[in-house]
């Protein structure tokens, strides 16, 4: 056979279009940092200037044209809590059963392609059916614990995931180790393959607590208040929040010029609840490696 | 006596007839290796014997498997407690995710052990019977990740031999090794063997001649042939043993 006659040029084009093709590949990653950039740049901008002690602690005052947001933070907080109340036992036990026990049939097909249309409706049918069977149907009217079983339903395919995703990735080889070891199943899950998978499940539980905590239309029917200035008393209470607030005052307030800067403020107040939220999920991840030992 | 007994075993996975017709008995006290070209069966016989097949879907096993005299695959057998009987190795050190201590702690403790003082004493036994005491020591409370491989691999024998089996099955537990870990492994091997009766799946025929008091040979799913060590690898009586042990192939 004739050996064929390289072509010429071939390797300095081939490099070249390599070249090209990673130029294109960097600036894109770039723009993205720079929308990024460009968003928090903007709300700081425009917000920084009313954050004050008063802005963070006080209830919003004059028909929400001066004061603070007091009563929306605490809110969104107690609406984040009370949706890893509900979303995260669930969640995690699910995924534990998916990754586990269940065999790998059509039942867990069916549960996964359930799980991922569930993360697929839109947040605002979420908020009609939390209304329809929470507010409605079981009665508790506008409140947080219509809130937070809304949001956690919202939240649940991404706890289940994740879990799973956590999982999943455990070698077979620590799982045989403790079976070997008569341990049970339940025994191996729960001392050996939980742990080991807790610093990539907790940072998942945390970014789903990022998503609840910006989320206005699961609230907007089920337990958002426009005005209420004094915090909630109980789970029966409804409560004001971040994102709700900040609709509010942008599209309804009773001055929406005077609101602007308000409006801002809680938008920055809102991405900063949000950061320390990732970097929280950043941090606890670590502490758990070395307190797991797993690192 | 006969420790491990095999009748008639055949194995399959799915449609695959893994394991064909064997029979063996294992004496007590005694170490046997198995050998074999990859995708012989050997790993597969092995994890009959602790019933870790269980856990692969879609397999299916004729004949019995007898540990002292009971069928180990009978339905009054709890597999939990066989398999505190019946330790095991892997090829791959597994340890896991906690302190040098709660690793060799825990097969005590999910057997429902207690009593901090024999926990703590059977640990040192378990990691002085490992030859590995000496090195960890004064970091009991350390990782067992920051061990390195031949000294997790050690870990992993302790860790077995904590809940005191009767039988420890060790799956080429050396082949992820360095030559000087192994040796320290191969040692183990005969000081354990006073203790416990100790099958051994291995790659390295040099292995096989040095730790085993007999072997068998496995071709294709079928134990081709087992003898005393020394008749397998001076005088083996089957051709397919002769070639395999020169290197003629597999």
């Amino acid at each position: 056979m004739n050996t064929p006659v390289y072509p010429t040029g071939y390797h300095l084009r081939k490099r070249r279009s390599q070249a090209a093709a990673f130029t294109v590949f960097r600036v894109l990653s770039y723009f993205i940092v720079l929308v990024l950039f460009a968003i928090l740049g903007f709300i700081i901008y425009k917000g920084a200037g009313v954050l004050s002690w008063d802005f963070l602690t006080k209830a919003p005052e004059d028909g929400m044209t001066a004061g603070g947001i007091f009563p929306a933070i605490v809110g969104t907080l107690l609406l984040m809590l009370g949706s890893a109340v509900v979303a995260f036992p669930i969640g995690i036990m699910s995924g534990i059963y998916m990754n586990e026990y269940a065999s790998k049939g059509w039942v867990v097909r069916f549960i996964r392609l359930m799980t991922n249309n569930l993360s697929g409706v839109p947040s605002i049918v979420f908020g009609l059916f939390g209304m329809a069977l929470f507010v409605k149907y079981l009665g508790f009217g506008d409140s947080i614990l219509a809130g937070s079983l809304t949001l956690g339903l919202l939240s649940l395919p991404l706890v289940i995931r994740t879990t799973e995703e956590a999982l999943k990735d455990i070698p077979a080889g620590i799982r045989e180790g403790s079976l070997a070891l008569g341990a049970t199943k339940l025994q191996t899950i729960w001392k050996v393959v939980l742990p080991m998978g807790m610093p990539r499940i907790i940072t998942g539980l945390i970014l789903s607590l990022g998503r609840v905590s910006g989320e206005t239309a699961p609230i907007l029917f089920t337990c958002a208040a426009y005005f209420f200035p004094q915090l909630p008393a109980s789970i029966f209470d409804q409560c004001m929040a971040l994102p709700y607030h900040l609709y509010v005052i942008s599209t309804s307030g009773t001055d929406i010029e005077a609101q602007q800067p308000i409006a801002y403020g809680t938008a920055l107040v809102l991405i900063i609840i949000v950061l320390i939220i990732n970097l929280l999920a950043g941090g606890l991840r670590k502490y758990f490696e070395k307190r797991l030992k797993i690192k | 006596m006969e420790k491990i007994e095999a009748r008639d075993v055949n194995f399959y996975y799915g449609a695959f007839h893994a394991l064909k017709g064997i029979s063996m008995e294992i004496p007590q006290n005694q170490v046997v290796a198995f050998i074999g070209p990859s995708g012989c069966g050997k790993s597969t016989f092995l994890r009959l014997f602790n019933r870790m097949n269980d856990l692969i879907p879609g397999t299916r096993l004729e004949g019995q498997i007898l540990i002292d005299g009971q069928d180990i695959y009978g339905a009054d057998v709890h597999v939990d407690e066989l398999r505190k009987n019946v330790g095991m190795v892997f090829q791959r050190p597994n340890p896991f995710p906690k302190s040098i201590f709660d690793n060799v702690a825990y097969g005590l403790r999910v057997n429902g052990i207690k009593d901090r003082a024999y926990i703590r004493e059977r640990v040192e036994e378990s990691l002085r019977g490992a030859a590995l005491w000496d090195e960890v020591k004064d970091k009991l409370g350390e990782s067992a990740f920051a061990l390195s491989g031949g000294q997790q691999q050690r870990l992993c024998i302790a860790r077995a031999m904590a809940v005191s089996p009767s039988v420890l099955l060790m799956d080429e537990p050396a082949s992820a090794l360095d030559p000087i870990s192994t040796a320290k492994v191969e040692e183990l091997i005969s000081e354990l063997r006073s203790q416990v009766t100790i099958v051994i799946v291995t790659h390295n025929m040099q292995q096989a001649a040095r730790v085993s008091d007999r072997t068998a040979f496995f071709y294709m799913g079928e134990m081709v042939e087992y003898d005393d060590t020394k008749t397998i690898f001076t005088n083996p009586h089957k051709e397919a043993t002769q070639n395999y042990i020169t290197g003629r192939f597999g």
